[in-house]
């Protein structure tokens, strides 16, 4: 036999009639909604009084000017950015000092892990917010910035932080979702670390690197290879949880979506919109994640 | 000859290590003086690794002294990096960090801790590159080199640090055999230069040929001390006849 004959092409794989039933099934259950919806509900459909919520027409200006769900979307987007900053920054402590020799210190990021993994996030969220927003911001003196000083009135604050009369609202909430996602990163983490070959440990303290040495440019980076995944994962979660913070007023997608639900009356339409924003957001991030990993797969070879 | 040195470079008294409730070395004496080379050997899980480990405190001791260089080796982290800067250690494994070159391998101590420039870190490790035969691979990856090859790397990365002793852990016992002489060769030459080395091997040519000393541990103790010669010749203790015959039996 001649070996430079290329090998057989694998079977294609085709949908099976079975296969195509299932999708028929599907459909038919949506027709099916849609139908209850329409006809025997009898429902009024209005998604421009919807949409004039995204993006609203501005007599004043002549133009069209982005209104309170976009708003909304916005504050989401900041919430998530900085919660995930925050929230790695938290779990990438804690996760290490769940390893390290440190009693003390293993005892105390226990505690955290098992502290916010055993409590029900919305209590979690409502006992340290009104701990956080009563107690903390009024000592620190956030609820009283200046918000007409040259730190505050700026577009890189606004950019950075949205409108700063709603400052220590962002605030509390970026730094309790932080708080709450951080946990499980900790855990993330903590088994990221774990699985790194005690070899590697050995051999950077044996050339007399220093535990932060040891950690920065032997541990982590070999770390992280092994995690971006479920740490991508973890991620798209704290966006869709940000959801929760809508509970203590803090003004982003999912709160405003129920104040433009009720004026409107419009509820299915909000909904539906509101979910394919989320979808959007998400969905964006997780090809972003998909393509982040397959770099740091061809980086490592 | 060398037992005669008023001011051993390695001093270890009344060592003792316990596992838990488990004890992995009781009661070990053992100087190296400056420029010998110790073989040590024993069956499995007699404490040889044990007792080089503690050397370099990557296992802390609970009994009894260890002095490097003059300094006395404590569990205190300054202390261990200091000790450890002096004291190159190979492993079975290899251990090279998978994620950087070869080149990055042996420039990250350097640079960490000596406070090289990137420019200089390079002519140090390019020298030691050259020194274990395998400078082309240098922007390779460990996981493109073969065994030996890695464990060559593995050697060239210790003595980056410039190390005033060499510790080596069974280097040749992860190896397939024809990549075994490469890595004793690297190591013969580097005792014909003069390194202070404590090398945990079974590989008798090795020894007689370079070693001063053997030492002949089983169950945490040491039980017989020798030169390479005799040792292998003449064996005193029943537990070295018995562990030799096993280790040429085969
Ligand atoms: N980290 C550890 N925890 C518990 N027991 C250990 C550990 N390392 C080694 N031991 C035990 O200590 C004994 C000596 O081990 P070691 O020093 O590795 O022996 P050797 O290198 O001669 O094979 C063995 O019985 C081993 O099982
Ligand atoms: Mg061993």
């Amino acid at each position: 036999m001649d070996r430079n004959t290329p090998p057989p092409a694998p079977p294609k794989k085709r949908l099976t009639i079975v296969d195509l039933a299932l999708f028929s099934m599907v459909a038919a259950l949506i027709f099916y909604a849609g139908y209850r919806v329409t006809d025997v509900l009898v429902y009024d459909w209005n998604w421009s009084r919807v949409l004039n919520f995204v993006v609203r027409f501005d007599d004043d200006t002549g133009r069209y000017v982005p209104n309170l769900l976009l708003y909304g979307l916005a504050t989401t987007l900041r919430l998530a950015v900085w919660a995930t900053i925050l929230a790695t920054i938290i779990g990438v402590t804690m996760g290490y000092w769940r390893t390290c020799d440190n009693l003390a210190l293993r005892i105390l990021s226990r505690g955290y892990v098992e502290l916010i993994r055993n409590l029900p996030p919305v209590v979690f969220i409502f006992i340290f917010y009104f701990f956080i927003s009563s107690q903390i911001f009024t000592a620190l003196g956030v609820d009283d910035i200046d918000r007409h000083g040259p730190l505050v009135d700026n577009p890189v604050f606004s950019l950075l932080f949205g409108d700063p009369a709603l400052f220590s609202n962002f605030l509390a909430g970026a730094l309790v979702l932080a708080l709450f996602e951080g946990a499980y990163i900790t855990e993330i983490v903590r088994a990221g670390i774990q699985s790194v070959d005690k070899g590697q440990w050995e051999a950077s303290r044996a050339i007399g690197l220093s535990p932060f040495n040891v950690l920065r440019d032997v541990i982590l980076p070999q770390a992280v290879r092994k995690i971006l995944p479920p740490l991508a994962g973890q991620f798209i979660t704290l966006i869709k949880d940000s959801a929760i913070v809508s509970l203590i007023s803090i003004q982003e997608l999912t709160f405003l979506a129920t104040e433009v639900a009720s004026t409107t009356t419009k509820v299915f339409e909000t909904w539906i919109l509101v979910g394919m924003m989320y979808f959007v957001l998400c969905y964006s991030f997780a090809l972003m994640f998909g393509w982040l990993e397959r770099r740091a797969a061809r980086s490592h070879r | 000859m060398l037992d005669q040195n008023p001011q051993p470079f390695v001093e270890i008294r009344g060592l003792c290590k316990w596992y838990g409730d488990f004890s992995a070395l009781h009661d070990i004496n053992l100087n190296v003086a400056l420029g010998e080379k110790v073989v040590v050997c024993g069956p499995s899980g007699s404490g040889k690794s044990s007792l080089i480990r503690c050397i370099n405190q990557l296992e802390a001791h609970q009994k009894g002294t260890i002095i490097v260089d003059g300094i006395e080796v404590t569990p205190d982290m300054k202390n261990k990096e200091k000790i450890r800067r002096e004291v190159g250690m190979v492993f079975q494994s290899f251990n090279l960090f998978p994620h950087m070159t070869i080149l990055a391998n042996l420039t990250l101590g350097p640079m960490r801790n000596r406070g090289a420039s990137k420019s200089e870190a390079r002519e140090l490790a390019m020298h030691y590159l050259n020194r274990v035969h395998i400078a082309e691979q240098a922007d390779k990856y460990p996981a493109q080199l073969s065994g030996g090859q890695q464990q060559r790397v593995a050697i060239a990365r210790s003595l980056c640090m410039k190390p005033k002793i060499m510790l080596f852990d069974e280097p040749t016992s992860a190896l397939d055999p024809e990549m075994i002489a490469g890595v004793l060769d690297v190591m013969i030459e580097l005792a014909e230069e003069g390194m202070t080395m404590v090398v945990v091997t079974h590989e008798m040519g090795f020894a007689r040929r370079v070693a001063d000393r053997v030492v002949f541990m089983d169950e945490g103790e040491i039980i017989e001390v020798a030169e390479p010669e005799p040792f292998f010749n003449t064996p005193q203790s029943e537990r070295a006849k018995l562990f030799l015959s096993q280790l040429l039996g085969h």
